[in-house]
């Protein structure tokens, strides 16, 4: 997994050095000006981690209730996570007229953001096929390693997301 | 079957199996070792196919004014031809020597991941007929012929819908994604299994070479694979939603490809040298009987190659005018990272030197190695001072620099390996024989055809001309350099029969027929599915040389 989230980085890296490279240089339509950030959600997203990471210790403990718990929070925020990225661009695409091939501000801002939108989608997949099996009373204590697996990879979403965040709503605009 | 032999089993010949059966069982098999021979199998019957389109451009360009092809498929030829020989080639034959020998080597019964790896090569694999399919697919089936027409490294604006309607590129692209994701698998696999399936008693100062090269070769996979897959997806969203990275009419950079391709496409060209590294720093030692010199040193300047190869990847856009202190940065690591390939060269020498060599096949191709990697990186530490590459760059010189690393070095490696580990992969020997014509004729054909490539370079011939005037002074080179390519299909198909023939009916070989050191020697050949009865324990980097020479063993001086 470290292995994975190294390539992932290495991804990420690109879009945003394209990001950075073209901020500024667009030449007609909406600049990041029109970006509000979206703070709340954010919130949501990082604190994510923690309750993952108290859905990690608790299955560890063999607390299986406590662990759905966790789990389910974890879930249920990063959902809100996506809806408010989802009313983002809503806002953007009806309000604004911004879409991917409206400027190249449009084109990076919606390929780095959707990046890791479609990163978070992917972990949500994940957290709920785990949730899934825990329903099903498949996930045990001992596979407490496997499931903290899945929550480096949520971390991981994190990170990227407060380095995203400082690039496209502090420095970019 | 092979099993059942190597235990002694009473029961002899079982009635042989079903076709069905057999296919079946390679199609989903999670072995690695029979992953690795059908990565093999993949990269050679792919090899075939960008020979005849290497041969297909050189007839056309034998004479001047010639007009074997048209231009549209000679932009065609020398598209696929690149990438074949890239992405379908040399990857997946280097995959499948890592997938075959890296968890024999280092005492392991499969790879950590081996449902991963198998996904990873059945991705590499659809995604080369899916490369070729565009020769068929898309308007091909109008016998328009829509395959990728834009150079490997296919620069923008070339590849934005405006210059390259239809599929074509997109099958290049989506092609390369592909493979890119198998490729990130693999490297993911190799790197697990080498840092956690290691038998007890190796550490990583006992591990055999191959295992450290491999090693460092999928971290720079995982570090230079990522930013093509970026790219890619970059790519498509300008050509499927009108996204403008690389569309200069609205602001979009160029430039900015060139640095993605080459930040991706120069760590490449040591993540396809650092194998052959690897088959020279195991065969030299074996035919040369002494250990390999300077242990230490060669891990360190592996690591160093690697990280040095992240910071070089503008040496391949002096042309395309960087500033004064990019261009020196360049240049300098550039420079750099001769410093590390020289110790290697310097440690195989001086493993051979006072050592009594055996000239096999294995080590003929290793020594011819030697020589054509060194003129190699020469013409590199020529072309990586930007003022020359002003000059040469995108001439037929670069295209003799480049041949020379990937055919002189990279490929001569891998065919001492074909011979070196073939015993144990099939169980019979080679015919020394053919072995060797397919040396000599090699030799000959690789000189001829890339030794003469430099001249029409400094000359003034650019790359990628389907044809050229008259009274240039061009063409008795171009005809030298296509007549060496007769002999190279000749050796390849010497190669070819000795593989055949030799699997069939070839001498039986033994489990050691080189009276070698490292741990696949150990085992049967073909090694059993398990690969060892009982997991090995090593106490040096040469356990065979322990166990045999219990009263001198490597252990007391390492």
């Amino acid at each position: 997994m470290y292995c994975l989230i190294g390539a992932e980085v290495a991804i990420f890296v690109i879009f945003i050095v394209a990001y950075l490279f073209y901020v500024g240089k667009t030449v007609s339509g909406p600049t990041p000006a029109v970006l509000h950030a979206p703070l709340f959600f954010s919130v949501c997203l990082l604190s994510s981690s923690w309750t993952i990471h108290r859905a990690v210790a608790a299955l560890r403990r063999g607390q299986a209730s406590s662990f759905a718990r966790w789990w389910l929070t974890t879930i249920v925020l990063g959902a809100l996570f996506l809806g408010g990225t989802g009313r983002e661009w809503q806002h953007l695409i009806v309000d604004e007229g911004l879409t991917i091939g409206t400027n190249l501000f449009g084109t990076t801002y919606y390929s780095l953001v959707g990046l890791h939108a479609f990163h978070v989608t992917m972990g949500l997949i994940a957290l709920t096929t785990v949730s899934l099996l825990a329903l099903f009373g498949h996930v045990k204590q001992e596979h407490a390693e496997r499931v903290d697996i899945i929550s480096l990879y949520w971390h991981f979403v994190d990170v990227v997301w407060i380095v995203v965040f400082l690039v496209v709503y502090v420095v970019g605009r | 079957m092979s099993t059942a032999d190597s235990l002694g089993s009473p029961e002899t010949r079982t009635a042989p199996r079903p076709l069905v059966d057999t296919v079946h069982g390679w199609v989903t098999t999670v072995d690695h070792k029979r992953l690795g021979i059908l990565y093999v199998l993949f990269g050679l019957t792919f090899l075939l196919i960008g020979g005849v389109e290497a041969a297909i451009m050189r007839i056309q360009l034998i004479r001047p004014l010639n007009d074997f092809v048209s231009p549209q498929v000679f932009n065609q030829m020398f598209t696929m031809h690149g990438t074949t020989m890239i992405f379908f080639v040399a990857m997946p034959l280097l995959f499948g020597f890592a997938n075959y020998l890296v968890p024999l080597m280092i005492g392991a019964r499969d790879m950590a991941f081996p449902r991963l790896n198998a996904f990873s090569f059945w991705l590499t694999a659809f995604s080369g007929l899916f490369l070729y399919f565009s020769f068929v697919g898309g308007y091909g089936l109008y016998g328009a012929g829509s395959a990728p027409d834009v150079g490997w490294f296919a620069y923008a604006p070339l590849t934005s819908k405006t210059f390259s309607p239809g599929h074509s590129t997109d099958f290049w692209t989506l092609s390369l994604l592909v493979s890119g994701f198998g490729s990130i698998g693999t490297a993911v696999n190799i790197i697990a299994t080498v840092l956690c399936m290691r038998c007890p008693g190796m550490t990583l100062g006992k591990m055999p070479l191959l295992a450290w090269m491999n090693l460092v070769m999928a971290a720079l996979v995982i570090m230079a694979l990522s930013p093509l897959t970026a790219a890619q997806l970059m790519l498509m969203a300008d050509r499927y939603l009108g996204a403008h990275f690389f569309d200069t009419q609205a602001g979009g950079s160029a430039a900015i490809w060139m640095h993605f391709f080459w930040v991706f496409g120069h760590p490449e060209v040591y993540v396809l040298v650092l194998p052959a590294f690897a088959f020279a720093s195991e065969i030299i030692p074996v035919f040369s009987r002494k250990a390999i010199f300077g242990y230490p040193v060669m891990v360190a300047a592996t690591l160093a190659i690697g990280f040095i190869s992240m910071s070089v990847w503008a040496h391949h856009m002096f042309a395309v005018g960087m500033t004064a202190g990019a261009n020196t940065f360049f240049v300098l690591s550039t420079m750099a990272i001769a410093v590390p390939t020289g110790i290697k060269i310097f440690n195989w020498l001086a493993t051979m030197w006072g050592g009594k060599i055996y000239f096999k096949a294995p080590m003929l191709f290793c020594i011819a190695f030697l020589f054509q990697f060194l003129i190699a990186g020469l013409t590199g530490v020529m072309m990586g001072s930007a003022p020359f590459d002003w000059q040469l760059g995108g001439s037929y010189f670069l295209v003799a620099h480049f041949h020379y690393v990937l055919a002189g070095a990279i490929f001569f490696a891998l065919f001492g390996a074909f011979y070196y580990w073939f015993p144990k992969v099939t169980g019979r020997m080679y015919s020394e024989t053919l072995a060797k014509v397919h040396f000599w004729l090699f030799v000959i054909g690789f000189h001829l055809t890339f030794d003469f490539m430099h001249v029409p370079g400094i000359l003034g011939m650019p790359r990628r001309i389907y044809t050229y005037e008259p009274g240039r002074g061009w063409g008795i080179w171009n005809f030298i350099v296509t007549i060496g390519v007769l002999f190279q299909a000749a050796a390849v198909l010497a190669f070819l029969v000795n593989l055949v023939r030799s699997s069939l009916r070839g001498k039986p070989a033994g489990s050691d027929p080189w009276d070698a050191w490292t741990l696949e020697w150990s085992t049967t050949s073909p090694p059993p599915e398990y690969n060892f009865g009982s997991i090995p324990e090593v106490k040096s980097r040469r356990p065979l040389w322990d166990l045999k020479h219990p009263e001198d063993p490597d252990w007391k001086y390492e």
